[in-house]
């Protein structure tokens, strides 16, 4: 199992690897780690702090991009959660209550999204689109276009605080990144939402509920992004309607692709999108600190992209199985040798 | 058959490697004009592989393939087509949301004044279906219509973008006796115009009706090349096997059946298949006959909830049961291996283990998964007891060869032990071996007390194992043969009987 999993994300560790490298040649102080006041600090905890929002958002996106779907609301969707623990916890509740309603209006975005996806049957992309454009607004109308302001200390430390000197945003998402993980592959949720993203048809037939599936998962899309919404808020100490969030769908999305799972469906792996988000975390960090234009940072994560598309391509891996068959002991054992593979001769 | 010295197609030494896998092993074939050319195999033996080498589909790991004498280097099937030879694949695979005009021109639409000339398109599509006894609207979406008339679209289209030779893969395992016979007038027509013809399929009669040569595959080897005159229908099976195919001997004892298992009355489905009676026994194969488009596919979804009925009643065990979806049948342990095992019923990616465990892991609910180990046995005994053949439980299973899929599938739902199995075309795709053993499993389930119900296309196939027969046609069913009335002159007469009146 775990053999198996380090096979699935042995690219993505790879290019973290080389830029993080990379990081500490630019930034001899990169791995630098200290602890003040019993807190840890340094670039590195920082990419794991900061990494928090992607990180959550990835986890439900991964679950819902392996059913063939794909949820843009998600951004907004951190934005109302975020305007509803701010209006809730500067109403006087507790900030237990204020989470608890974060998330219920995450779980009611993701109901919605689940409802038109699997009961409309919309598109994925155009069902969410809905809420993308039209969340931002009702997070506006929450907080009433100002910028939503608290200092609960409880519900700060969920941003700011530290548990064990570690920043509590990380031991949020690594949290919730385990309990999904857990419960999908301990469980047999796994297959039966890879089965339906690669075979809908098939799935129903063979017995699988697709309906409360897809309704599920962008149920879980709705809880991670309320989470992730109620991080940053108690980050800045406010709800801020019209920044929340923003963008932040397509980071998680990216994230996803850079993790290996295919837009169409089907096979997923949640690590390897935690560890796509990290891979973006650092080169945000590092185009932070280089002092570079924050434009650039646009820029590279396209090569990025490109890279590691182009390293998964079915066409690059054939490549590199042939290499690999033609270098080390070959895979095949009745392979005469006399037979030289012609594959790539031309017309004489 | 013509034995003009210069072959037009020579491929020698061709070898295809896949990991753990020796689908090809250094074979030879050789195609004359005018000449149809059965290639021959079992189940995985690779003569899908060596189509799509000879295509370049696959990139062959050797050999070289020579057309009219000089050597091609197809790097994708569109230069094989190009170059002269066009295929039609085992799974049909033209665009089923395109009209059908569109798929008969994808790539080359006539155009006028640079845009596409819409009206030339479906005035050239439906003269060139006209030579295919095909009087379809080609404005329609493909899907619109059944898988044999998109089988014969997809024939239409290679036949009009090959030049010297056309490869068939399987092209007939959905068509029904008459369209079969219209398929191979086309081809007679094609071969006298020097076409060469390459006909891959599982049906030995059709071999010996139509080809002229045969080459024989078994596990990636040319284990020989015979001119079908002068060879009997044993020795090719033999060389096939490489054993000797015992006799299929059907005794029909007809027990006494058990009780009453499933119990339907006046059910059906408005635009799908009309009100009609059946009782099920436990212990009983109920046989389903009828063209193709009878309603024998409409019956087995209705029954099993993928498409519900909508009138009349059903009752299991004598209490009423109401299947609005599949997984209601498959929790009452009802199970249909469907006719387009493509799409409705291999999940690709998947591999094979998980798709056998699929069905059964659905109905114990994602909650409850099922122990390693138990999977491992699951998985373990029914390749083992249906002879599939992979490499490993791994693979995905959309890499399997075509029959082998088919037995995967039926493996699926043996694991669930349902008390009612509907199979939708079980034997598509399945080589004479494995074909003799599918029907002994059918007559094994019906002796432990399982219900069975089989739709098929084969007379033969449908008298050597029914106690029951059900004759549909116009979705509608027009009768019952029972006992020593099942025959295939019976069913054949029954299907043709209600045409007379209304000619
Ligand atoms: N892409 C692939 N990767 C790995 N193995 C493959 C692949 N394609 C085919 N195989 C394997 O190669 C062998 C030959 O398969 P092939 O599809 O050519 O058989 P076939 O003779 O066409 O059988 P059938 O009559 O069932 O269609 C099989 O064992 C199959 O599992
Ligand atoms: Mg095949």
């Amino acid at each position: 199992m775990i053999r198996s999993t380090l096979r699935r994300v042995t690219p993505q560790l790879i290019i973290l690897a080389l830029i993080l490298a990379l990081n500490m040649v630019m930034f001899p102080g990169f791995f630098h780690v200290e602890v003040h006041n019993g807190r840890l600090f340094g670039n590195l905890i920082d990419v794991l702090n900061r990494g928090a929002p992607v990180a959550l958002l990835s986890v439900g996106m991964t679950l819902v991009i392996a059913t063939r779907g794909i949820d843009l609301s998600v951004g907004a969707v951190m934005a109302i959660s975020g305007a509803v623990a701010a209006s809730v916890i500067t109403g006087g509740a507790s900030w237990i209550v204020a989470v608890l309603a974060a998330l219920g209006a995450g779980a009611l975005c993701g109901l919605w999204n689940g409802v038109l996806v699997a009961v409309l049957r919309i598109q994925p992309i155009v069902a969410t689109l809905v809420l993308m454009v039209a969340g931002r607004g009702i997070a506006q109308l929450l907080t009433e276009g100002a910028i939503l302001t608290f200092n609960d200390p409880g519900l700060v430390r969920l941003g700011g605080g530290t548990i064990l000197s570690l920043p509590t945003p990380i031991w949020i998402w690594i949290g919730v990144a385990a309990l999904v993980g857990l419960v999908v592959r301990r469980s047999a949720l796994g297959l039966l939402i890879e089965a339906t993203g690669i075979n809908e048809r098939s799935a129903r037939l063979a017995g699988i509920n697709a309906r409360v599936l897809l309704i599920a998962v962008y149920l879980v899309a709705g809880l991670c992004a309320a989470l992730a919404g109620v991080v940053v808020a108690a980050d800045i100490r406010g709800a801020d309607a019209n920044n929340a969030g923003l963008w932040m769908e397509l980071d998680a999305i990216l994230a996803v692709v850079i993790g290996g799972t295919s837009l169409l469906g089907g096979r997923f792996s949640i690590t390897a999108s935690l560890l796509g988000a990290l891979i973006i975390q650092s080169v945000n960090s590092a185009i932070l600190m280089s002092g570079m234009a924050v434009e650039f940072n646009l820029v590279i994560k396209a090569v990025i992209i490109i890279t590691i598309l182009v390293i998964q391509s079915p066409r690059v891996r054939h490549w590199i199985y042939l290499l690999r068959a033609s270098s080390g002991p070959g895979p095949m054992p009745r392979q005469p040798a006399s037979r030289t593979p012609k594959i790539e001769e031309g017309r004489p | 058959m013509q034995s003009d010295p210069k072959p037009v197609l020579h491929a020698t030494g061709i070898s295809k490697f896949f990991p753990g896998v020796i689908a090809l092993d250094d074979v030879e074939l050789q195609l004359y004009p005018g000449e149809v050319h059965a290639l021959l195999g079992e189940n995985g033996a690779g003569k899908s592989t060596l189509i799509k080498c000879l295509t370049g589909a696959y990139p062959r790991d050797a050999g070289v393939i020579m057309l009219d004498g000089a050597e091609i280097n197809p790097k994708d099937p569109l230069s094989s087509q190009a170059a002269g030879i066009g295929t039609v694949y085992q799974e049909v695979n033209l665009l089923s949301n395109l009209s059908v005009a569109e798929n008969l021109f994808l790539g080359r639409q006539p155009r006028r004044f640079g845009m596409i000339d819409q009206r030339r398109m479906l005035r050239d599509s439906k003269d060139i279906l006209a030579q295919y006894g095909l009087s379809i609207d080609p404005a329609q979406l493909l899907s619109s219509y059944s898988i044999a008339i998109q089988q014969i679209v997809a024939i239409a289209r290679a036949v009009e973008l090959s030049g010297k030779v056309l490869i068939l893969d399987e092209p007939t395992a959905s068509l029904d006796r008459e369209e079969v016979e219209l398929m191979f007038s086309v081809i007679r027509r094609l071969t006298a115009r020097g076409l060469a013809v390459v006909f891959i399929t599982h049906f030995l009669d059709q071999v010996l009706a139509i080809c002229d040569r045969a080459t024989i595959l078994r596990n990636g080897c040319v284990v020989g090349t015979r001119k079908l005159a002068e060879v009997t229908q044993t020795e090719i099976v033999t060389l096939m096997l490489g054993r000797q195919l015992e006799a299929a001997t059907h005794h029909h004892e007809r027990r006494e059946t058990g009780d009453v298992l499933l119990s339907l009355r006046g059910f059906g489905k408005r635009g799908a298949i009309e009100p009609f009676d059946l009782d099920i026994h436990t212990g009983e194969v109920v046989g389903m006959a009828g063209l193709l488009g009878s309603g024998r596919t409409e019956t087995c979804n209705a029954i099993f909830g993928a498409q519900p009925a909508d009138q009349g009643e059903a009752r299991l065990r004598g209490s009423p049961l109401r299947i609005s979806t599949p997984r209601e049948a498959i929790r009452n342990r009802i199970a249909l291996c469907p006719e387009d095992r493509k799409t409705e019923g291999i999940v690709g990616d998947l591999s094979v283990r998980e798709n056998i465990i699929l069905s059964l892991q659905a109905r114990q609910g994602w909650y409850r998964p099922l122990p390693r180990a138990k999977i491992e046995e699951i998985a373990q005994s029914y390749v083992k007891a249906l002879d599939i053949r992979l490499a490993n439980l791994d693979t995905p299973i959309r890499l399997l060869s075509g029959g082998n899929q088919q037995k995967a599938l039926l493996a699926r739902w043996l694991a669930t032990e349902p008390q009612l199995l509907i199979l939708d075309e079980p034997t598509r795709g399945i080589d004479v071996g494995a074909h003799a053993e599918i029907i002994a499993l059918i007559e094994r389930l019906r002796t432990q007390g399982m219900a069975l119900l089989v739709a098929s296309s084969e007379m033969e196939e449908l008298v050597a194992y029914s106690t029951k027969i059900v004759v549909l046609r116009d979705r509608r069913q027009v009768g019952a043969l029972t006992g020593d009335d099942i025959s295939p002159n019976a069913i054949i007469r029954a299907i043709a009987a209600e045409e007379e009146p209304r000619a």
